[in-house]
């Protein structure tokens, strides 16, 4: 798991995260006792059918954006108008 | 100068007009404040003083011509670290953005900017506001003023602390779980999240996107209904929130209450509640039925599966959302000779423990051959909450509950047990995964002194009635009943 998030965990770490992450998993099989069949998946707030408000889209226009220069300069290593990363090789 | 019970907005701005005090001189009475005190409470992480000075020479400006002074005219916010503000640096409590400096204002920094509002700086609270203590801030944990030595709750302990020990009249928080309404509970004071789509999170640096809200805390509920009303209401930059007319929330505050019929949950009454945060509440009940309000017995049957259900969708959000801390665009680097080590070593280094725990659970509930039975089952859940509470709706017009099962506890008692921080969260999911507006209100203190806070929950958008309840109710002398 801590792989697929690109995390990198020590030893010490892996076992203390995997004995807590399975408790926390054995009391989230509790929602296996709901009965769901039926029920539409709530995959967000803004919509009717439980009482929220639908959102409009806006205009699809593109507006300028100056901030460019601002955003390079947090970047750890950047060469305008590219961030820079080490070398992209699969592991 | 300083008034001994606090400021307010109100009295901020009789000050000003009256030419008693300048906008300069109140920000520097604070500022100083905030030096004697922070070093004990660690509520502030960064002060923006020129920033402030600025916006305080502005209103001062404002009563030197004699011109109509807006709402919020020098009055000192505090705002918590995940909020964006323009060349003050924003950290989410966390290592990863430690030298992090936003080129922009979040909406609702712009709108109170605007207002008159003078920013102090950025408040400390757990990172990435994953938390219910505080603790896990990458920067130490926060003095709960109203308790020392306990939590001030969490995730926005910071801003619940610097208006709790005035070092600010008004702050900004936010709220996923329960992250505005539980530490408003823990240190004593009102505080506001308001419903799904009310406030812009354009400029708030995303938790869970379907979940997360911008609220105020003050020490009144005037001040809280001030503060909401002047972030409220469209912005184009941000597709959820609503075109949904915002009220002028403090000229409803004085409306009567009498009638209204306030349901009381029986499983927000169930084991595991405190005796004395049990009975503060329904001490809190009873002063409400004797403004007239009817009570009446609801249930919301899905509630036990609530904490379930919103630490499968909360971390599996944060999963995505957290996945652009990566050493590429913005804050910290690990040094590595390739790409994806150069990831997993910066997000090792950069992310703290319950941070990592989240992004592995959130990763474990989207994999492929577990989706099904974790993220879409738990959105299944999530609907029937939702319908739990519409249902109770067609009965009442708020829902009464505690806002927290304990006061708040000790500072490193819950540390080694996740689950058992989450469930302090138990009484604050629900409104959050439904989408509702809710407000703690300070309902009294424990035989130990501790501070009790009840929960006032309303329908999508009432935000203006679920103020009144809360302004009444402390007219009434409800915040110490």
């Amino acid at each position: 798991m801590a792989e697929l998030a690109h995390l990198e965990l020590t030893d010490a770490e892996a076992e203390t995260y995997g004995a807590q992450l399975d408790s926390i998993l054995e009391y989230i099989e509790t929602l296996n006792r709901v009965d769901v069949s039926g029920v539409e998946p709530m995959a967000q707030v803004a919509y009717e059918g439980v009482g929220g408000v639908a959102t409009p889209l806006r205009e699809d226009v593109a507006r300028p954006c100056d901030v460019g220069d601002a955003i390079l300069a947090q970047a750890p290593e950047a060469k305008k108008p590219y961030f820079r990363v080490p070398k992209v090789i699969e592991r | 100068m300083s008034a001994p019970a606090g400021w307010t907005v109100a009295t901020i701005r009789e000050a000003l007009t009256s030419r008693k005090i300048s906008a300069r001189e109140l920000t520097t009475e604070y500022f100083s404040r905030i030096e004697k005190r922070n070093p004990d409470l660690n509520a502030y992480l960064a002060l923006s003083k020129e920033r402030a000075n600025d916006q305080a020479a502005r209103v001062d400006a404002l009563v030197a011509k004699g011109e109509a002074l807006p709402r919020l005219a020098g009055v000192p916010l505090a705002i918590k670290d995940v909020l964006s503000t323009t060349g003050t640096r924003t950290t989410c409590g966390s290592k990863i953005l430690e030298n992090y400096v936003p080129p922009y204002d979040a909406t609702a920094l712009e709108r109170l900017d605007r207002a008159g509002a003078i920013f102090l700086g950025k408040t400390n609270c757990d990172e990435f506001a994953m938390g219910s203590s505080n603790e896990n801030s990458a920067y130490g944990p926060v003095q709960n003023p109203a308790a020392p030595g306990r939590v001030p709750g969490g995730s926005s302990g910071g801003s619940a602390a610097a208006v709790a020990a005035d070092l600010a009249v008004v702050s900004l928080g936010t709220d996923t779980g329960g992250s505005i309404r539980q530490p408003g509970a823990c240190c004593g004071v009102p505080a506001m999240m308001p419903s799904y789509g009310r406030v812009s999170r354009y400029g708030l640096i995303a938790f869970a996107s379907s979940l997360d809200r911008i609220g105020p805390f003050g020490r009144t509920v005037r001040d809280v209904a001030e503060v909401l009303g002047l972030m409220a209401g469209r912005d184009e930059n941000d597709s959820t929130c609503a075109d949904v007319p915002v009220p002028d929330y403090v000229a409803e505050l004085d409306a009567p209450v009498d009638g209204l019929r306030i349901g009381v949950p029986e499983e927000y009454f169930a084991a595991g509640l405190d005796a004395e945060v049990r009975s503060k509440v329904e001490a809190g009940i009873a002063l409400l039925e004797k403004l007239g309000c009817k009570r009446v017995p609801i249930r919301l049957p899905h509630t036990e599966y609530a904490i379930a259900t919103y630490y499968i969708i909360a971390t599996a959000e944060a999963s995505s959302n957290l996945a652009r801390f990566d050493g590429v665009r913005y804050g910290l680097r690990a040094e590595a000779s390739t790409l994806s080590e150069m990831y997993r070593k910066t997000r090792q280094k950069g992310f703290g423990a319950e941070v990592k725990r989240r992004i592995m659970l959130g990763t474990y509930a989207l994999s492929s051959g577990y989706y099904d039975a974790y993220y879409l089952r738990a959105q299944k859940v999530r609907t029937l909450l939702a319908r739990d509470f519409a249902e109770a709706f067609e009965r009442v017009d708020a829902i009464v509950t505690p806002t927290s099962p304990t006061p708040p506890f000790k500072l490193g008692e819950r540390t080694a047990d996740p689950l058992q921080m989450y469930l302090a969260d138990i009484y604050t999911v629900t409104g959050s995964l439904a989408g509702l507006p809710g407000i703690s209100v300070p309902c009294g203190t424990t035989s130990e002194r501790l501070p009790v806070g009840m929960q006032i929950l309303g329908p999508h958008f009432s935000e203006g009635r679920v103020l009144q309840i809360a302004h009444n109710f402390e007219r009434a002398g409800g915040f110490v009943v």
